[in-house]
Parts: structure tokens; C-alpha cells; sequence
């Protein structure tokens, strides 16, 4: 027996294994506030070559109880930290004297879409930035602050305030011009095999999803729900930290949240989700 | 004082003389359960908010003795009648002897 | 969809794997807060209800809730977890219903029960069955 055989006998096994687990609800559709309707299932993007039908929320994978907690703001522990990253954005903090209110004013008025379109490119830079360098070049450049941790809570936190002013607003990152070769390398380590057990985010994400990875019901892994509540471990989690999650569940060395292979991977996984709705902040298990 | 424990409260602003109400409450706190263990392997002791109680004018909606198997960010939902128009008082005790309140008027039309 | 002779031999294994998953039970413990909550009374059924999910996602937020139309108080026990209470629900004259809602922490499939105490001094049971789901990436 290769190597490859025994990874895909070990895939085979888990992903049958928890076939009697917790089916979600596959029809519903998610109005948030009786108010926000987010759009959980789109078109699939022609750069997908019709890899997928069509793309699907993450929320569409969840069991019945747990879709629930995202329908009211009341009831989606992931709102406790939009109030704390509230309070932030209004604290004057580093050399500058400034908060984040200071250049930004209202975030209602001033971050509306603004997460709809990250990663994006940054001509200043020449670079590619997620939501997350952006606020700390904030930061240290403008407020003269300390940066936060990639995946810290300050910055999920933060990440998810600027996120809910987007709420229902499909996702519309670019994927040419000066991101294209960014995306490309994204695209390629979508389809790397990684790890001891060789597997693309393609094997579980694209050719299963829908089935059960043991007890887990595998989603199409998309990231229009992120900074996303973890009913897990009762926090924000970054992409970046699920990131690192699902390349660790391949037994390989994984990237570090905030890398350029990460960055790239986030171009590219987000541009799979063009037409969905930001969700942010999600609920998931 | 734990930290970031911040109350929350969903509670009509008005209400007719007699109604019923629901009212939901979601506090940030850790509800460390006593039960983890940290990297060295020594016990994390515990620390919970232990009661929560919601009154109206001075009389008793729900008094809730809470024990390590609440999840973090307790949430409550119930129902509460309004015989006139007065406020709300919320109450969480924590087991470091902090307490966090919140209140809601509410008016009745 | 075909079944190749793997996919038979996992879902085979799959299904004994089921049949010998743990079901977690404190049943001293579990015994002992009863009696101390009723005082040994005897326990009728119908005027209590607890809902809770058949299966959970994740154990560490269960949504639960109990009602009982004329309680004055609802205890709420985790049988299989190492410290079986969960919460006492005392309602005030206040109350709009003998209800509540909350979610809690369970360490794996177990027996959830619940028990009012009515105003007549007279006392309530049920209880629900939970698989509580661990393993995946979401484990």
C-alpha cells in the first residue's frame, strides 16, 4: 500500500465514520434581527471552473440550535465582544493622542463595506493587506500604538466591529490586477496536499463537504462568517487560527496566522466566497 | 473583579399594566469551572458568577443559584410580568465577592 | 452513492464504535441532590417540561430550558458531569411563567433531569437524553 492509498483509506474512514451525527437544517435561510437578510447560499464564482455548484454559507452546516444563536444579536455570544471592541474604538491609545473615533469618527457611518473587501491591495504598501495588517499599520502609524497579536482577542474583537458594519453586504474581494499573483499563490496551496495525511483544504472543502469528518460536518470552508464565535472555546477565532487548526489536522507544520502564505490563502479562500454575505460575527461549534 | 465582565440586557422599554414580558440577559464572564487544568498541569481554581437575580420595583422575578456547568457568557431568558410602569434591577454575584448590576425602566402606556 | 467494500467496513465499524460510546452517570451524587431538593417526596410526571437538543454540536454550550406551570422552583442536574448541579431557577411572585431558558456545560452524553417543586408543595420530573458529539475539526 503507497503512501497516498493510506491517507485516502484514512480520509475514507473518518469522513464515514460519524454518519449518524447532528444534521443541520440545509433549507434554512438566516435573517438576522428579523431585519438583515444575509444571502447563505450564491452562485459559484466563474474562477472556480465549477468546482462547486454553487457556494454555501458555513451557517447552512450547523445544527438547528446552533443556527438559531445567529438569527438575534441578543442571542450570538460573538456580540458581547462588538460591544467591548466599541469601547476600544473610542480609547485614545499610543504617542498620537488618537483613538480609532479620532480619524474614523462613527464606525457605522465610516466602515460600512469596508470588510466586504479585504484582503485588498494597498498601493502605498504594494502589498496585499487583510483587515487585520490594516488595523495594526493603523495603529502603529497613525495612532502611534503598540500593534496587537494577528489573532489576538483585542483584534478579533475589533475585526468583528468593523465586520458587522458590512453585515448582509456580499463579499467582493478583487482578484486581478496587482493581487493576481497573490491569488494565484493562494489558489495553489488551496489544492496542496499537506501534512502526514496529505490533504488539500480541496479534499475536505470542495470534494466532501457535506459529509461527516468523524462527528464534525464538513462545510465548503468559507470565511464570510469570520471573526466567528466558537461555541468550542467560547471566543472569537481569527481565519488565520482555523487556518492553522486545519493544516495542524493534516499533521503538518503549519504557517503562522499572519504569514504570507496565510495572507495569500485568505485572498483566495474569501474571493471562493465572492457573493455570500459578511456574516461576521458568526456562530459555529 | 474578573475581567471585560460586562452585563447585557434585552427588556421592552414599554409595556399595558399586567403584561408579560420576556427578558434576556448575556454577561461576559469566564465561568471558570474549577474543573481545567493549566499547561503545568495545577488545577485552575474555580470562579463563577454564583447567583443572578431580576426584580421589578423591589419584588422578585427569578433568583438563579448557578453552578461551574453554566457555559461562559451566562445567558438567561424568562418572563416577567409588569404590574406598572418602574425598572428592572439585574443582579450577577460573582464568587470573588464582586457584584455587577444593571437596571431597564420600563413605562407602561 | 456506492458502497465500496471500505466504505461497508468503516460504516460497520462506525456502528460498533456507537454502540460502546461512553454514557457518563454520577448516580450518587445525582441521588443525593434529589433527595435533599424533594426531601424524599414522590415525583410525578406531565407538569414539568425540559427541552434540550438531542444531539449537540459541542457540550460546551448546550441550550436548555424548563416549564412548569405553577412552580416555585426548577432544579436542573447533569448526571454524568463531575459536579451534577447546574441551576436552581427560584421564581418570584413577579414571574411572568414558571420558565426559563439558559445554556450549559455537559462533559458528554449523558442524562439531563429536571425537578419542580410545585406550590402545593408536590414535585415534578423529566428528563432528556443528550449525545453530546466530539471528534472532527470541531472537536
Amino acid at each position: 500500500m503507497n503512501k497516498t492509498t493510506a491517507s485516502r483509506l484514512a480520509l475514507t474512514l473518518v469522513l464515514s465514520f460519524g454518519a449518524g451525527a447532528a444534521l443541520a437544517d440545509e433549507n434554512a435561510d438566516l435573517v438576522v434581527n428579523e431585519e438583515i437578510e444575509m444571502t447563505v447560499r450564491a452562485p459559484a464564482p466563474a474562477y472556480l471552473d465549477g468546482h462547486l455548484p454553487e457556494i454555501l454559507s458555513g451557517w447552512l452546516f450547523r445544527s438547528d440550535e446552533t443556527q438559531d444563536l445567529q438569527r438575534d444579536d441578543f442571542d450570538n455570544p460573538g456580540m458581547i465582544f462588538v460591544d467591548q471592541a466599541l469601547d476600544q474604538w473610542a480609547m485614545v491609545d499610543g504617542s498620537e493622542g488618537k483613538s480609532c473615533a479620532s480619524c474614523h469618527d462613527d464606525p457605522a457611518d465610516s466602515m460600512a463595506g469596508v470588510r466586504a473587501v479585504y484582503p485588498k491591495w494597498n498601493a502605498d504598501a504594494g502589498e496585499v493587506r487583510t483587515l487585520a495588517m490594516q488595523i495594526n499599520d493603523c495603529r502603529e502609524t497613525q495612532m502611534g500604538a503598540k500593534k496587537w497579536g494577528y489573532t489576538s482577542g483585542d483584534m478579533t474583537a475589533m475585526e468583528a466591529l468593523i465586520s458587522v458594519q458590512s453585515r448582509g453586504m456580499p463579499v467582493n474581494v478583487a482578484i486581478d490586477g496587482p493581487v493576481a499573483a497573490t491569488w494565484e499563490q493562494g489558489k495553489e496551496m488551496y489544492y496542496t496536499r499537506y501534512g502526514q495525511l496529505e490533504l488539500s483544504c480541496a479534499n475536505c472543502h470542495e470534494d466532501n463537504y457535506g459529509n461527516h469528518i468523524r462527528a464534525d460536518h464538513l462545510s465548503q470552508g468559507q470565511i464570510n462568517g469570520f471573526p466567528v464565535y466558537r461555541l468550542k472555546n467560547t471566543k472569537l477565532n481569527a481565519a488565520h487560527d482555523r487556518f492553522k487548526g486545519c493544516v495542524r489536522d493534516t499533521r503538518a507544520e503549519t504557517f503562522d496566522p499572519g504569514s504570507p502564505e496565510f495572507v495569500a490563502l485568505e485572498l483566495y479562500v474569501a474571493s471562493r466566497g465572492n457573493g455570500l454575505s459578511v456574516e461576521a460575527p458568526s456562530v459555529r461549534n | 473583579m474578573a475581567d471585560n465582565v460586562k452585563p447585557r440586557v434585552k427588556a421592552p422599554k414599554s409595556a399595558s399594566a399586567g403584561e408579560v414580558v420576556t427578558i434576556k440577559t448575556l454577561i461576559s464572564h469566564q465561568m471558570e469551572s474549577g474543573q481545567r487544568k493549566d499547561k503545568d498541569g495545577n488545577k485552575i481554581p474555580r470562579s463563577i458568577i454564583n447567583r443572578f437575580t431580576a426584580e421589578y420595583n423591589g419584588q422578585m422575578v427569578i433568583d438563579v443559584t448557578m453552578e461551574p456547568a453554566i457555559s461562559t457568557n451566562p445567558y438567561f431568558e424568562f418572563d416577567a410580568t409588569i404590574p406598572e410602569a418602574g425598572e428592572f434591577k439585574f443582579t450577577w454575584y460573582d464568587d470573588d465577592g464582586s457584584v455587577y448590576e444593571d437596571s431597564k425602566a420600563v413605562s407602561v402606556a | 452513492m456506492d458502497f465500496t467494500r471500505r466504505d461497508t467496513l468503516a460504516l460497520g465499524l462506525g456502528a460498533a464504535a456507537m454502540t460502546v460510546l461512553p454514557f457518563r452517570v454520577n448516580a450518587a451524587a445525582t441521588d443525593d441532590l434529589i433527595a435533599e431538593f424533594t426531601g424524599g417526596a414522590e415525583m410525578g410526571a406531565g407538569g414539568l417540561t425540559l427541552t434540550a437538543p438531542e444531539i449537540a454540536e459541542n457540550g460546551n454550550t448546550v441550550p436548555i430550558s424548563v416549564d412548569a406551570e405553577g412552580a416555585t422552583a426548577i432544579m436542573v442536574l447533569a448526571t454524568g458531569n463531575p459536579t451534577p448541579p447546574v441551576a436552581t431557577f427560584n421564581f418570584g411572585e413577579l414571574a411572568g411563567s414558571q420558565s426559563a431558558s439558559t445554556r450549559i456545560r455537559l462533559a458528554g452524553t449523558q442524562e439531563l433531569i429536571a425537578i419542580a417543586r410545585m406550590s402545593d408543595g408536590s414535585f415534578q420530573r423529566d428528563s432528556k437524553t443528550v449525545k453530546v458529539t466530539i471528534g472532527g475539526c470541531g472537536g
